[in-house]
């Protein structure tokens, strides 16, 4: 296979050697668990977890006669996954034996797709802050079985086996090589896990294994031509794909700078010491002798079972994000941050609604992410609900609050719950606008600093200071904007 | 096409299957006569004619996404050599 080249050199992304700048290229293969019930092609459960071999069939144990049967289900979630990628849906594909000998493997082979996958070329678009998206183009997506889990520290001299995982349902999704940062690798994971997400086609839990990914890593010079790759498997979080990228690229930098070559190999990452390092000592070169499962036919559909498919598609992340900033007047900044979960784009919505688009997308991504991201709460437990949180966005609309005295509020609201209106209104928080009470306190403040009165005369940006002096005395509650003017008047600032 | 003694044995291999020299050295005959059969296949025209992986007019059938088998973990190991707690025993493989 040929392998083309659809991006412009950037120089951000260039790292220094000792003698010249190189360029990482980097390409992805996520292994993506399908959401279902039961496994590919067997009746037994897919749950996590559970007792050694308690979800295991005779078919996922590979037991001599035992015949393989397509679970439905996991066509139309590969065919939905490939229809959010813009993807080609093929609907012919064939299954293939990927054959290789290891004890998390009992048939002896995988049942995978190699020549005629089900979904062909699509693309995600990769999102970073302040630069031009990337389009990355995927290869195709194939569906297969995931493999079983072995305990090496059970036993000094015995490794055991738990089939519950094995004949679990995967999408193999690779990427072209398009990625050229650390970062860039990072954001085309989160995207992709986003629109899985969206799509309900995978949960996306990274924790349990749900999505793992082998990302192949080369270095050459900028715009060169590309380097021999390593295939770093199985990293299981985003956080380790960057260090494993940053790792893996300046160990072959530094390889080469020394004047040796890269071998083409499979290599681990350790999170402990955020190194990688080979994973066979031997390396044989793979002979998968890929062929045809016999006890498969090949899988096909019609052009109805897509169309039923692509008509009942949720609105997609880019999609959304375009409309928030439509609808809403919100940054494209902000928005990507409101899609990045449904659940966040809804709440948002649901808040949205009727109110100042740009006062609720503060609100919702300063106070309620940022509190709900420091106890790692989601956000469809928020203890404030979108009408608490609409509340306090009207009462700094109607003036009744200051923006201070919302946050306040917030944090009560967070911590006990409750009505904001009634809050306000018991705990006395309303903004004074009581011009007469507002006097009172400026003409305290200014006869109480003469000094300050004289320097303001020379520095007007002074009256900052009398601002907030002003509203301490208040306890917060006066109209900022009120002391403000009178102040300016008083003291004869313009 | 055929194939040489080093071929047969790197087969073998791939199939965890055992054999002597004598064992690689009849099989190796054996197989280079069946790639002669094989090849007597060449000689018909199959321009345009799509692989068959089948011979039955059927279509694959699809299951539905309902859990209908699994917990009997006990009937799993039951012939394995050796087992713990329903786990699969193995000689100790770690990378």
């Amino acid at each position: 296979m040929s392998l083309t080249d659809i991006r412009t050199p950037n120089p951000k992304n260039f790292i220094a050697g000792s003698d010249g700048d190189w360029e990482i290229v980097i390409g992805m293969e996520v292994h993506a668990q399908v959401s279902s019930k039961a496994k590919l092609f067997s009746g037994a459960s897919t749950a996590f977890g559970g007792d050694p071999n308690s979800h295991v069939s005779l078919v996922d144990a590979a037991m001599p006669g035992m015949l393989p049967v397509i679970n439905g289900y996991c066509v139309e979630q590969a065919v939905r996954t490939g229809l959010g990628l813009k993807a080609e849906i093929n609907r012919r594909s064939v299954f293939d034996r990927k054959n290789y000998f290891y004890p998390d493997l009992p048939q002896g082979y995988q049942i995978s797709q190699f020549k005629h996958p089900i979904v062909g070329e699509g693309e995600v678009l990769v999102e970073l802050k302040d630069e031009e998206p990337v389009t990355v183009r995927i290869e195709r997506i194939h569906l297969e079985q995931d493999a079983g889990k072995l305990l090496h520290d059970q036993h000094p001299s015995k490794s055991y086996v738990d089939l519950n995982r094995s004949g679990v349902a995967l999408m193999e999704i690779v990427s072209r090589p398009d990625l050229r940062s650390a970062d860039e690798a990072k954001a085309y994971l989160t995207k992709l896990r986003t629109i899985l997400r969206y799509l309900g086609t995978c949960d996306g839990n990274m924790e349990e294994g749900s999505l793992r990914a082998d990302v192949n890593v080369s270095v050459r010079r900028p715009g060169g031509e590309f380097g021999t790759r390593c295939e770093i498997k199985n990293v299981n979080s985003i956080r380790f794909v960057g260090q494993a990228i940053e790792h893996e690229a300046r160990r072959q930098i530094d390889l080469i700078e020394d004047g040796g070559t890269v071998d083409q190999e499979t290599r681990l990452f350790d999170p402990k010491n955020g190194e990688t390092r080979s994973m066979r000592s031997k390396e044989e070169a793979h002979d998968y002798r890929y062929f045809p499962d016999p006890d498969l036919l090949p899988l096909t559909f019609d052009q109805a079972f897509v169309d039923a498919i692509a008509a009942d598609l949720p609105e997609l992340p880019d999609e959304k994000k375009a409309r928030l900033i439509g609808e809403y007047g919100v940054t494209p900044y902000d928005a990507s941050i409101l899609v990045s979960e449904r659940e966040i784009a809804a709440y948002f919505e649901d808040v949205a609604k009727g109110r100042d688009g740009k006062t609720t997308c503060n609100w919702v991504i300063n106070e309620l992410l940022g509190q709900l991201n420091k106890v790692g709460t989601p956000i469809g437990e928020s203890p404030v609900s979108p009408q608490q949180l609409g509340a306090i966005v009207d009462l700094i609309g109607e003036q009744v609050i200051s923006g201070k005295i919302a946050k306040e509020l917030f944090e009560i609201v967070l911590a006990e719950g409750g009505d904001p209106r009634e809050i306000v209104e018991t705990r006395g928080m309303k903004q004074v606008t009581d011009t007469g009470a507002i006097e009172k306190a400026v003409d305290e403040v200014i006869a109480a600093n003469p000094d300050k009165v004289e320097q303001v005369r020379e520095k007007p940006s002074m009256v900052g200071w009398f601002v907030g002096q002003v509203m301490k005395a208040s306890g917060g509650k006066a109209n900022p904007q009120a002391v403000n003017e009178m102040l300016k008047a008083k003291l004869g600032v313009e | 096409m055929s194939v040489d003694k080093a071929t047969v044995q790197r087969i073998a291999h791939l199939a965890r299957i055992a054999i002597s020299d004598a064992d690689a050295e009849r099989m190796q005959g054996e197989l280079n006569a069946i790639l002669g059969f094989v090849e007597q296949l060449e000689a018909v025209d199959v321009e345009g004619v799509e692989p068959m992986t089948s011979v039955t007019p059927m279509t694959l059938r699809m299951r539905e996404d309902i859990v209908t088998d699994g917990d009997k973990a006990a009937d799993i190991v039951a012939s394995a050599p050796d087992t713990d707690d329903n786990y699969f025993l193995v000689p100790k493989v770690v990378e």
